[in-house]
């Protein structure tokens, strides 16, 4: 399963973090500043994947946005770049807003839950259709994720 | 200041834009300062405030949290927003809880409360917000409450697909916080047919589920591998279009089939039922055919999700090991991978490979990569690729290939990455000792290692080829030979003066006849490097100059001189100093006779697992391949050695061997000291951890461990350290006087029953014990046959002229004697068969102690003697372990089996062996104690 996802800029700022599993906020300090610094570390044309501490670390670079999951040792390493690449394509459909909620229907609990686009924006969109108001547009692109 | 975006929340928005227009770090805490103040006077005021407003201020603490402030305020109006019945309102509650709950426990409550409501609610949507808010908390409290909702919802026919979806990924997240929940009979047939469902999404989030329960419990749910089968056969065969949206960049649904043939990885191949074998052959082959075909896209993302599936079957090939032309086939395809283009794919192939070089049917083909593979390791710009690289030379590494690749990595020593050279250097050593036919080849090896990496080569690599050449005779002379060329390099690292130092010592002679490297010359070229040298090399030195003094009398004036410069006799190095007048004394008055037999050729040293490999095994736990694994170190030509008698005992590391500190007579009551010394820093800092006073005397904690405190009250402490080797053990007893007075007349006494079984014997000591010191007494341990009964141990005392007694027993216990025994499943349940018998076995049921800790009693298992087999058992809960009880009369063979039951909190413990008294005895020893 994912023990982890985060997203960080070529700064090495992080952008969103989501962990499926418990850690006192000092480790998830230390281990996000350790990951990052390790993955910003490496050439363009390294692999995606490294053996970091006991899990299996795949990311991969979106723009001057860095996608970064930590994986259990029996994962599947591929399907994980593409489950980034999943995330980001309905991040892209839905740009500016929500990049949590999207992630919760994409993934609960550290394992995959829906792959298919349509139904992952589907469910999005319901949710839209049940706000009476707005949400503020610019709430998660300012914070940085635009 | 921009336009306010979104008629939504004005106060956000521009909240938000104030930030983004602060012009230092100080200015955005100073406005972040004043909007906490203004929320918390809001939620504080009498004013009610609206579900507007609440969700507003929630959201602006959301946004200070998540630019990373700490926000210890405004859950309770968060916890509100859930009840609301506006959609956008209970969504920001829910993102709020899940971002930042803590386990207060008060407010768990209530959120628990809202979340119930809403898993009841008709809206979808609703209930996938609880399910969601659940899975991201996953406590305890929420695995407990929400037990029998969720698995209603994940197999009712009324529930929609995307409720199921998350049900069951929530369910699983429970699950694994507190297994316990998921309800069995029934239940078990309904979750597995969820594999059934029509709808993909559903099959996607219930085959994790099923994957979770299947690890806890594979019988139960052994019936998912039909299904399992049935799904993946109908999605390999699916054209792209069949599965409409699951269809990614034209592969069929790379997750649910990935997930499937992880699914199956649990299992041993379906042997019962030919037919799912049969098809479950067919999808992979298909899976392997269409890797063959032209790709549909150019894209990555198709090349990367058809892979995937495809790695994710020759994981399930490997971990079958029954197809040799699958295996074969998959070790191709993976070599085909060798050469792409992409980095990905080469590390992955390498990975999976190393897998396929340990299984019998696909290491012959595997062996045919070796020259890309060699090339990967040396040409590779990616410092993780080159690693998997050399694991995979390593893996594939045998007895006809061992030269060349012991060659090539040793070349590539030269320049690899300082992160990865120790661990190259292991493997080296490794190889070189498993694969040696040619001893002279090993020796060869080991001194490159040290010329090329000298900083790199550990403690345990030069000690283990000075092992291997004392007990191999044929290889002494070449070895001294080949040293002393080493030793003449103009700069040589330090590492091979003391392999050189040590070697020359024992065996110089064998190669003093040759002018070349006549005892003088010998001599002075060690001790040119000796100024050189770290005190521990100089300390070794010496040792092996008074061996030479030894071996070639005529050089003894030399050697004097040099014991008696200031700078040795005169060191600041107290263990410099004290070798080398010693020595010096030693050379004057021992006659010829008494220092051939002081300095007598060092016995052969006992076999044991290469130390080496221990540390590759901790450095990589898991990622040595089992062959290696059972590696065995080579035997000595000469009988087997005594053991060595260790004076220091304290602690039996070889590196005390090695370098000769317990060889000299007239020293051991130093270093007996030494040893004291330890104790009591260990008895100190143990008495500063259990402050209480009186502990009682608790022989059974000692069945794990063998150091520790053994009986302490206000006077006296009593702790103990013992060493067990074959049937023989060395117990030491540390007396320590907690008191400001001299404690008196100390007379301990030893009492058992079983006389014959066991001898005992101990060492007189002082007897008295002066106010806060402490004494040591030795004892002597036989295990003649078997034993049940502990020895008894009373010590009489007299303090402040009151006699006083106590008494307790001895950790001495019968597993003491054991040697940890290393095998594979194949062989552990064969014995375990043949073991079955009446007289055989014991058996017993007993309560945990508490609620069952699994690592706990893994660490407990450890320490009590036999080796622990993992992996072996189906069920990754249980525990079983091999060892071998050495007594006089004979060895027994004994296997354990410990069953963990966490739902009635019971054990079953299993212990099998050749003697029926052994298997009772071991088994009365265990029981209880989980």
């Amino acid at each position: 399963m994912m023990q982890f996802m985060l997203l960080f800029s070529r700064q090495g700022k992080l952008r969103l973090q989501k962990w499926y599993v418990a850690h006192p906020d000092k480790l998830k300090k230390k281990i996000t500043r350790e990951l990052i610094t390790t993955v910003l570390a490496r050439k363009p044309k390294m692999c995606s994947f490294l053996e970091w501490k006991d899990v299996k670390v795949v990311y991969k670079r979106y723009a001057s946005l860095y996608f970064c999951c930590a994986m259990e040792q029996e994962d599947n390493e591929l399907l994980t770049l593409e489950l980034i690449h999943r995330y980001v394509e309905l991040l892209d459909k839905y740009f500016g807003s929500k990049a949590y909620f999207i992630l919760d229907e994409l993934v609960l609990g550290g394992e995959l839950q829906e792959t298919s686009k349509k139904n992952v924006l589907k469910a999005i969109a319901a949710q839209d259709l049940l706000q009476e108001e707005e949400t503020p547009q610019g709430f998660f692109e300012d914070h940085g994720l635009g | 200041m921009p336009a306010v975006r979104g008629d939504g929340m004005r106060g956000l928005a521009v909240f938000i834009s104030d930030i983004r227009n602060c012009k230092s770090k100080e200015a955005e805490i100073k406005r972040i300062n004043k909007e906490l103040a203004n929320i918390r006077s809001k939620f504080k005021g009498d004013k009610t405030l609206d579900g507007y407003q609440k969700k507003k201020y929630v959201c602006k603490l959301l946004f200070i949290f998540l630019l990373g402030h700490d926000i210890d305020f405004g859950h309770m109006e968060a916890v509100n927003l859930l009840s609301s019945n506006k959609y956008s309102e209970k969504q920001i509650g829910y993102l709020f809880i899940s971002v930042l709950v803590n386990t207060n426990s008060d407010l768990i409550k209530l959120i628990i409360q809202s979340i119930k409501n809403d898993l009841q609610s008709r809206n979808p949507i609703h209930v996938n917000l609880a399910l969601q808010c659940i899975a991201n908390i996953g406590s305890k409290e929420m695995a407990e409450s929400f037990a029998t909702e969720i698995p209603k919802l994940l197999v009712s026919g009324d529930t929609m697909d995307v409720v199921k979806q998350s049900a069951a990924l929530c369910l699983l997240r429970l699950f694994r916080k507190c297994p316990e929940i998921i309800p069995g009979g029934e239940w078990t047939s309904r979750i597995i047919h969820l594999l059934n469902d029509p709808h993909m999404g559903v099959v996607t989030a219930a085959t994790s589920l099923i994957d979770a329960l299947v690890k806890k419990n594979p019988d139960e749910y052994k019936g998912c591998v039909t299904l399992a089968v049935a799904r993946l056969s109908r999605i390999v065969t699916a054209s792209y279009t069949d599965l409409q949206d699951y269809t990614y960049y034209f592969v069929p649904a790379p997750w649910l089939s990935v997930k499937l043939l992880r699914l199956l990885q649990n299992y041993t191949p379906p042997s019962e039922e030919p037919g799912v074998r049969g098809r479950l052959s067919e999808c992979l082959e298909t899976i392997f055919n269409k890797a063959q075909e032209p790709p549909k896209s150019k894209k990555v993302q198709h090349s990367n999700a058809k892979n995937a599936v495809l790695f994710e079957a020759i994981s399930l090939i490997i971990h079958n090991d029954s197809e040799p032309n699958l295996l074969v086939r998959a070790c191709n395809q993976l070599g085909q991978f060798l050469s792409n283009r992409e980095t990905n794919l080469r590390y992955l192939a390498l990975e999976s490979m190393c897998h396929l070089a340990t299984s019998e049917f696909s290491h012959e083909a595997v062996k045919k990569h070796q020259e890309v593979v060699i090339l990967s390791m040396k040409m590779e710009k990616d410092v993780s690729v080159r690693q998997q690289a050399v694991d995979l030379l390593y893996a594939m590494c045998d007895k006809t290939n061992a030269e060349e690749i012991v060659q090539e990595m040793l070349a590539y020593l030269e320049t690899a990455d300082y992160s990865i050279r120790e661990e190259m250097v292991l493997k080296v050593a490794i190889l070189a000792e498993k694969y040696a036919t040619d001893f002279t080849w090993y020796v060869d090896v080991i001194l490159n290692l040290i010329r090329i990496a000298g900083d790199y080569v550990s403690e345990e690599v030069w000690y283990r080829v000075i092992q291997i050449v004392i007990n191999r005779e044929e290889v002494q002379g070449y070895a001294a030979k080949t040293v002393f060329e080493g030793l003449q390099a103009p700069t040589c690292h330090e590492n091979m003066v003391k392999v050189g130092g040590y070697i020359l010592g024992e065996f110089g002679n064998l190669i003093a006849g040759d002018t070349r490297s006549s005892p003088q010359v010998q001599f002075e070229l060690l001790h040119s490097k000796y100024h050189l040298c770290s005190a521990a090399t100089r300390g070794l030195l010496l040792t092996t100059y008074i061996k030479l003094v030894n071996l070639f009398p005529e050089i003894k004036t030399r050697v004097q001189e040099v014991f008696r410069a200031d700078s040795n006799i005169c060191s600041a190095d107290v263990e410099l100093q004290q070798r080398a007048s010693e020595y010096l004394h030693l050379s004057k008055i021992a006659s010829p006779d008494v220092l051939a037999t002081v300095l007598e050729e060092m016995p052969a040293f006992p076999e044991r697992e290469s130390s080496i490999l221990a540390v590759l095994k901790k450095k990589k736990p898991g990622r040595i391949p089992d062959d290696i694994r059972d590696s065995k170190s080579p035997q000595p030509t000469s009988t087997p050695a005594p053991v060595i008698n260790n004076t220091t005992s304290t602690n039996s590391s070889s590196s005390a061997d090695l370098l000769g500190l317990s060889t000299p007579p007239g020293n051991s009551t130093t270093i007996a000291g030494n040893g004291l010394l330890d104790v009591l820093g260990d008895l100190y800092t143990t008495s500063k951890i259990s402050p209480t006073t009186v502990q009682q005397n608790n022989i059974k904690k000692f069945l794990f461990k063998n150091n520790g405190v053994l009986f302490e009250n206000d006077l006296i402490q009593i702790g103990v350290k013992s060493e067990f080797r074959q049937n023989l053990g060395r117990i030491g007893l540390f007396y320590g006087n907690k008191t400001q007075f001299p404690i008196k007349n100390v007379h301990p006494e030893l009492t058992w029953t079983e006389l014959h079984k066991l001898n005992v014997q101990m060492k007189p000591m002082e007897p008295i014990l002066e106010a806060g010191a402490q004494i040591q007494q030795m004892l002597t341990a036989e295990c003649i046959e078997d034993f049940a009964d502990a020895p008894s141990m009373s010590v009489s005392f007299v303090y402040n002229n009151v006699p006083q007694k106590i008494s307790m027993k001895l950790p001495l216990t019968l597993n003491k004697f054991f040697e940890p025994t290393e095998m594979n499943g194949e062989s552990f349940f064969a014995r375990w068969k043949n073991l079955g018998g009446e007289q055989q076995r014991a058996q017993k049921i007993f309560k945990a102690q508490g609620a069952i800790d699994l690592a706990g009693t893994r660490t407990k298992l450890a320490g009590f003697g036999m080796q622990l087999l993992d992996g072996i058992d189906p069920n990754p809960d249980n525990f079983v372990c091999a060892g071998i009880v050495h007594t006089r009369v004979q060895q027994v063979g004994c296997l354990l089996r410990l069953e963990p039951n966490k739902q009635a909190q019971m054990f079953r413990l299993t212990v099998r062996s050749s003697k029926e008294s052994v298997s009772f005895e071991i088994c009365n020893l265990l029981a209880d104690q989980f």
